[in-house]
């Protein structure tokens, strides 16, 4: 007689012993160490530790070796971790203005001061495959050219060019004192707020917040914005202890920022402006953070007095569905047995079935 | 089979374990949850938002529960997990290792045994006391999700206590089918103020959350809100007087003890259309072979063996 399996401990700890196998691959070869992959793997580092909101290119290699490269299982990994880790304090906001800069581009102007700084990007180089890297396993030692004089150490933000025409909005002034909403401490609340919209994009997967940004400028939003500024290298982060009274430093961070300059025609309160847009990932994540900066733009609609009619301008929507750890769980979970619920409805399609059938049986009888 | 078993020694399983907070979560998490749920309590049916955290398993595999549990655990509790109204699903497997790993606490599959009962989809068909809490996953907690997507507009119903739009489903239910088609999650108003999502529990399920003597703790991660059921409080699922609330009945009955009063799972035993109809309660299921009953199917060494 056959009778259904029910899933049982030995089954699951066979089934940890395969993916152990699975990611320790062919044992002849060498096995990857979790400082090759912070070094050579880190886009998809800083990518983990930006969803997985833990600044750690050490944990968020070995997530992604545990997760064999899986990146949202890595950032899954990474999350779980990180609520187990206790809060000692909150930074100050970083000071951009004083970032230790590695790379400085401006869609906007042509040139500034500070100049372009191009730095390390892909955005140049032809995307064909690069069979030296496979023949030779690497390309020895590479040496960038080093510039002539070092970049000055004070590189003022684009947008602050346009601020002093006063031909766009100013940036949010100094909040220091007013609360600020706590995406990893308080469940979302509508309509959010922008700092709550801003800590959500920053987490959210970087794929769907891309596709919402595209969508904004393929007639779902009808922006069209201008990349004022991105910029990426390292920031210093402060925190005041209470005991101590006054800021300080803990710690270096890298992060990508962009500043979108967005059209605006004005509206019955505000006088035609350019509008902003804003974007921060950890380490280098220029998609990221341009998507991010799009969408934040697209959110600020009904703030700015425009018809909020396209997906990307909806908070609710955009924001409730942004999280691929809170998506991932949700869509996987149906892989879980519903014996229960399947069987009432079993039986309510069965019954519909009988009730129809004998509708179906009277009314011959009646033809 | 309802014997306590405890983790072999105080290290909570094994070095990967070691160093975690017992529950898991850290003293501070777990007090703001437990103060939600102090205000879930204190208003029944009320989906009390709270800072809900990430958790070592996927979203909609039982976070919500998960981290409940984590917060109400003492050293002295003895947990037991389901989920389908079995001990033995794999989600119930793991969720149980989990607590063993992470806490010292004893687990058992006997609903009399346990003080704090995990659930996902069912309740168990021992009848609850006081002193015992039942922790239910929820997927969805609002229950007007489906008629209204927008979290602005259905709390406003909540608010003003504005539940037609639900009355008006079931109406077109028995208009179409000629009576109410839902049948699990099926919406309830608790304390006669707030209408309640009971979880996916089948409504066979739904009058034993009524004047239950034990504490019913709801818990959605991904949604992160919380409510609450306290004891003997009125739980009254939606109906019409001339379409009186009504649960599922089976014509069979459990092959393996012969109960004509639980919830039946269907088996398939063969690729002739062969099946069988079997508690989906573990325990209550096991129990009543234990204590001599034996269902129309005669003994069944197999399928005893398998649920051992």
């Amino acid at each position: 007689m056959y009778v259904a399996v029910k899933g049982g401990e030995r089954a699951i700890l066979n089934s940890h012993k395969l993916i152990a196998e699975e990611r320790r691959g062919d044992p002849s070869l060498a096995e990857l160490t979790i400082e090759q992959i912070a070094a050579q793997f880190k886009l998809a580092v800083d990518r983990v530790m930006t969803e997985g909101s833990v600044y750690d290119p050490e944990l968020a290699a070995l997530a992604l070796k545990q997760a064999q490269g899986d990146a949202v299982e890595a950032i899954f990994l990474l999350r779980a971790y990180r609520t187990t880790l206790p809060r000692f304090a909150v930074s100050a906001p970083i000071e951009t203005r004083q970032m230790d800069v590695r790379r400085r581009i401006s869609a906007a102007y042509k040139d500034l001061p500070g100049g372009q700084v191009l730095g390390p990007t892909y955005d140049y180089t032809h995307r064909l495959l690069d069979f030296e890297l496979a023949a030779n396993g690497g390309v020895g030692e590479p040496q960038a050219e080093a510039a002539d004089e070092p970049l000055p150490d004070l590189m003022p933000p684009v947008l602050d060019i346009l601020d002093r025409e006063d031909l766009i909005e100013q940036e949010i002034a100094d909040r220091e004192n007013e609360p600020v909403f706590d995406l990893t401490r308080e469940s979302m609340s509508f309509p959010a707020g922008r700092d709550q919209r801003l800590q959500n994009l920053a987490r959210g997967d970087e794929g769907f917040v891309l596709g919402l940004a595209y969508s904004t400028t393929r007639g779902y939003g009808g922006a069209h914005p201008f990349v004022g500024e991105v910029r990426y290298g390292e920031v210093a982060v402060e925190i005041t202890p209470e005991e101590l009274g006054f800021a300080i430093e803990i710690g270096d961070v890298s992060v990508t920022e962009c500043q979108m300059i967005n059209q605006f025609q004005g509206s019955k309160d505000h006088p035609a402006q350019f509008t902003r847009g804003y974007g921060l990932s950890f380490g280098h994540g220029e998609r990221k953070a341009m998507s991010m900066a799009m969408v934040d733009r697209a959110l600020r609609a009904k703030e700015l007095g425009e018809d909020a009619i396209h997906p990307a301008q909806d908070d609710e929507f955009v924001l409730s569905h942004t999280d691929n750890i809170e998506a991932v769980g949700f869509v996987t979970h149906f892989k879980l047995p519903h014996y229960v619920d399947f069987q009432a409805e079993l039986q309510l399609v069965r019954k519909l079935r009988a009730e129809h059938a004998a509708r179906h049986e009277m009314k011959e009888a009646a033809e | 089979m309802s014997a306590q078993s405890h983790p072999a020694d105080n290290t909570a399983g094994s070095a990967s374990t070691h160093g975690y907070n017992f529950g898991y979560l850290d003293e501070q998490t777990k007090r703001m949850i437990r103060r939600t749920l102090l205000k879930a309590l204190a208003v029944p049916g009320y989906q009390a938002p709270f800072g809900g955290r990430e958790m070592p398993l996927a979203y909609g595999w039982g976070t919500g529960g998960i981290q409940i549990t984590a917060s109400i655990l003492g050293p002295d509790d003895v947990l037991k997990v389901i989920d389908q109204g079995a001990d033995d699903t794999t989600n119930a497997v793991s969720i149980r290792r989990f607590f063993e790993r992470v806490s010292d606490v004893a687990t058992t599959e006997a609903t009399e045994d346990a003080t704090v009962v995990q659930t996902r989809h069912r309740i168990p068909e021992t009848p609850l006391r006081e002193g015992q809490i039942i922790v239910y996953q929820v997927p969805q907690p609002e229950p007007l999700r489906k008629l209204e997507p927008r979290e602005t507009e259905t709390r406003k119903m909540h608010a003003y206590a504005e539940y037609g739009l639900m009355q008006v489903e079931l109406y077109e239910n028995i208009a179409r089918f000629g009576h109410i088609a839902t049948t699990y999650d099926y919406p309830a108003v608790v304390n006669g103020r707030y209408l309640m999502a009971p979880s996916p529990i089948p409504k066979f399920d739904n009058p034993k959350m009524e004047d239950n003597p034990s504490i019913q703790l709801f818990g959605a991660g991904r949604e992160k809100r919380i409510y609450a059921v306290p004891p003997y409080t009125k739980v009254k699922s939606l109906d019409f007087d001339d379409h009186p609330f009504r649960i599922q009945g089976w014509d069979q009955h459990c092959s393996l003890c012969g109960a004509s009063d639980s919830y039946l799972d269907e088996v398939i035993t063969d690729d002739r259309g062969g099946r069988m109809f079997i508690c989906s309660d573990t325990d209550y299921c096991g129990k009543r072979r234990e204590a001599g009953h034996v269902g129309d199917g005669g003994p069944q060494p197999a399928v005893e063996a398998r649920l051992k």
